[in-house]
């Protein structure tokens, strides 16, 4: 991103036949404000999350997500980074670019076009009483040029400033520590291989903050005080708590919660956590390190020291070794969101405690406070009912539910995805992980207190049937994996030796 | 373990109809400090069993005044506020076990956290 300023003071006098607001000037400014148009800008990745994190985040603020475009066309089929909301104040914008990690920036929209000369227009067309606050004289502005899918030379950037030249900048330019910070962004679509001469779309407005997508790097799982295999890495975690509309004050759950990185993600934003898990050496932090050249966890490697790290330790409230499908939890609305990656068995077993086995019942009273209980496979499809039904009776009345399914993707369809008549799907969002593996994020909602019939009886939701071999699915996970990978050693080895 | 997570775990031992609220036998109880936020404690007094917190605090000797029945406009009520935040967030059990108040099952804590895991034959 470049940083110029326009050549010369400017004095153009605008036309004065500006339009919807010119009777509207009396009228008290924050009125007028309300109905303003404000463009997000979004990073590239992670694109099937995008939507519902701003939509969560709206939907926090209790507002709608109201495209000024015609959405599907121009965004979804495209996948624009740029998106163009209405119906919002800039307080609402604020507090979305204070959570979303999926958005870079937002703007205060003052013009766009396809051309120069259909954004100068909409630009000229602009109420002059919105642009004027932020044009006076003894301010300090600077403008910043920003393209997407092209690269354009420096001198190139500084004429597009120069071409702004009929807007009626007053003060004076900053390139440090400017009041006010605008920017033109140039779309050039996004396929790299064939950048157009010429933008698709320009948009000109006023910066008005950026989002989180810092906390990606300040948390990274790299720098991470106590990690495991499948740690969920930073940017995911904090688009899951996104998703399940995380607010200051909830109580967070995560029943499978590993080392604890959904948990940390919550508490950044303000929620108590608690959590349980399986596995006693991970809730103890004992056991195998997962880190390279460390054979041991040292003795502070547990989900608490996550949350001191990172400065939260207040949020923590507990975790505890306990087995998921038996909740030892009482049945209440006790949490405001629900957040996990269950176990897939790909990277880390399920289980859950039990056997098939008659075992000898262990003296009266005698109960080893290390004592690990015989576990057995937790099929896949009663994980996702017991989630379910788990989700339905303790989360409270139009909280959320998110969660990882795992899908392999040349069985995949839509119809796939367990339902509860308690809860309501919000959104399904895919993670590739391989040609024919990935993993969808399943965020619901609760609607309804649950009665006795709404119990989904383990393995009787015909939906869940891919799930239901546990083995089956994993077979079929790696199956692909071992196709390739033999492929690989029928390979003629090039550089053989 | 925390008095808040206490108050929200029950007995999950087969056949067990009245297993709330777990006993608490503790051998080592801590303080630990944490930032007080009065609007997380009131939105917390109303999810809560408060029977439960009361007994909770008289079995680790941690009561002091709490009264037994919850206050009107306890919201407002900063110093109440403080004695509940104490209680719910700030006494930890360390070392000890929770025990099912029907079947008398233990649940071992250690190092401040309980192993809520069952046997074979219990679940």
């Amino acid at each position: 991103m470049v940083i110029w300023s326009p050549g010369g003071t400017l004095s153009q006098p605008l036309v004065s036949s500006r339009t919807c607001f010119e009777s509207a000037t009396k009228m008290a400014t924050t009125n007028s404000r309300s109905c303003l148009q404000y463009l997000l800008h979004l990073a590239h990745d992670n694109l099937d999350f995008r939507l519902p994190e701003i939509k969560a985040l709206l939907a926090l603020r209790g507002k709608k997500f109201q495209p000024i475009e015609n959405f599907k066309e121009k965004v979804r089929k495209t996948n624009s980074p740029f998106w163009c909301l209405d119906g919002l104040s800039e307080e609402d914008v604020r507090g979305i670019m204070a959570r979303s990690v999926c958005a870079k920036s937002a703007f205060e929209l003052w013009g766009h076009g396809q051309t120069h000369s259909e954004l100068r227009t909409s630009l000229l067309n602009y109420p002059l009483e919105h642009m004027s606050p932020f044009m006076e004289k003894h301010s300090t502005y600077r403008i910043n040029v920003y393209t997407f899918n092209k690269t354009l030379e420096f001198t190139d950037r500084i004429k597009k400033i120069d071409a702004l030249d009929y807007l009626p900048f007053e003060g004076t330019v900053s390139l440090k520590s400017p009041q006010h910070v605008f920017c033109l962004l140039e779309d050039y679509g996004t396929d790299p291989n064939d950048i157009p001469d010429h933008p698709y779309y320009i948009y000109f407005g006023r910066w008005i903050g950026d989002g989180q997508r810092e906390l990606i790097r300040s948390h990274s799982v790299k720098n991470r005080h106590f990690i495991g295999n499948t740690s969920m890495d930073a940017g995911l975690s904090f688009i899951m708590a996104n998703h399940a509309k995380v607010k200051e004050n909830d109580v967070v759950f995560d029943p499978f919660v590993g080392t604890g990185s959904l948990l940390v993600a919550c508490s950044q934003f303000g929620a108590y956590v608690c959590g349980s898990d399986i596995d006693y050496n991970t809730i103890h932090g004992k056991g195998r390190s997962s880190r390279k050249n460390q054979k041991w966890r040292g003795p502070d490697e547990n989900i608490r020291a996550n949350l001191r790290q990172y400065g939260t330790e207040n949020m923590y409230l507990d975790v505890m070794v306990s087995d998921a499908s038996k909740p030892v939890w009482r049945e209440a609305a006790l949490f405001d969101a629900i957040i996990t990656d269950p176990p897939y068995g790909i990277r880390e077993s399920t289980r859950r405690t039990g056997s098939h086995k008659d075992t000898a019942k262990p003296a009266d009273g005698f109960y080893m406070e290390s004592h690990v209980p015989v576990s057995q496979a937790y099929h896949l499809s009663d994980i996702f009912t017991d989630l379910l039904n788990f989700s339905a009776h303790r989360l409270v009345m139009g909280e959320r539910l998110v969660y990882w399914l795992p899908v392999y993707r040349p069985d995949y369809s839509e119809e796939m995805v367990p339902l509860h008549p308690c809860l309501r799907l919000i959104s399904n969002s895919e993670q590739t992980l391989s040609s024919h593996t990935s993993r969808r994020l399943i965020t619901m909602e609760k609607i309804k207190e649950p009665e006795e019939q709404d119990s989904l009886a383990l393995g009787a939701d015909p939906s869940l049937s891919p799930y239901q071999g546990h083995n089956a699915f994993r077979e079929k996970y790696f199956s692909g994996v071992n196709k390739r990978s033999g492929k690989e050693e029928n390979k003629p080895e090039v550089n053989g030796e | 373990m925390k008095l808040l997570t206490h108050n929200m775990l029950t007995s999950h031992v087969k056949g067990v109809t009245k297993g709330y609220p777990l006993l608490i036998k503790a051998t080592e109880v801590k303080m630990n400090e944490v930032e007080f936020n009065p609007q997380f404690v009131s939105r917390m007094i109303p999810k809560l069993e408060w029977s439960a917190l009361v007994q909770a605090a008289d079995e680790l000797g941690q009561r002091q005044d709490l009264p037994g029945e919850l206050v009107p406009d306890y919201e407002k009520n900063e110093d109440f506020l403080k004695k509940v935040h104490r209680l719910l967030l700030e006494v930890e059990v360390i070392e000890g076990c929770l025990q099912c108040p029907e079947s008398g099952r233990e649940f071992p804590i250690s190092r401040g956290i309980p192993n809520m895991l069952l046997s074979e034959d219990e679940a």
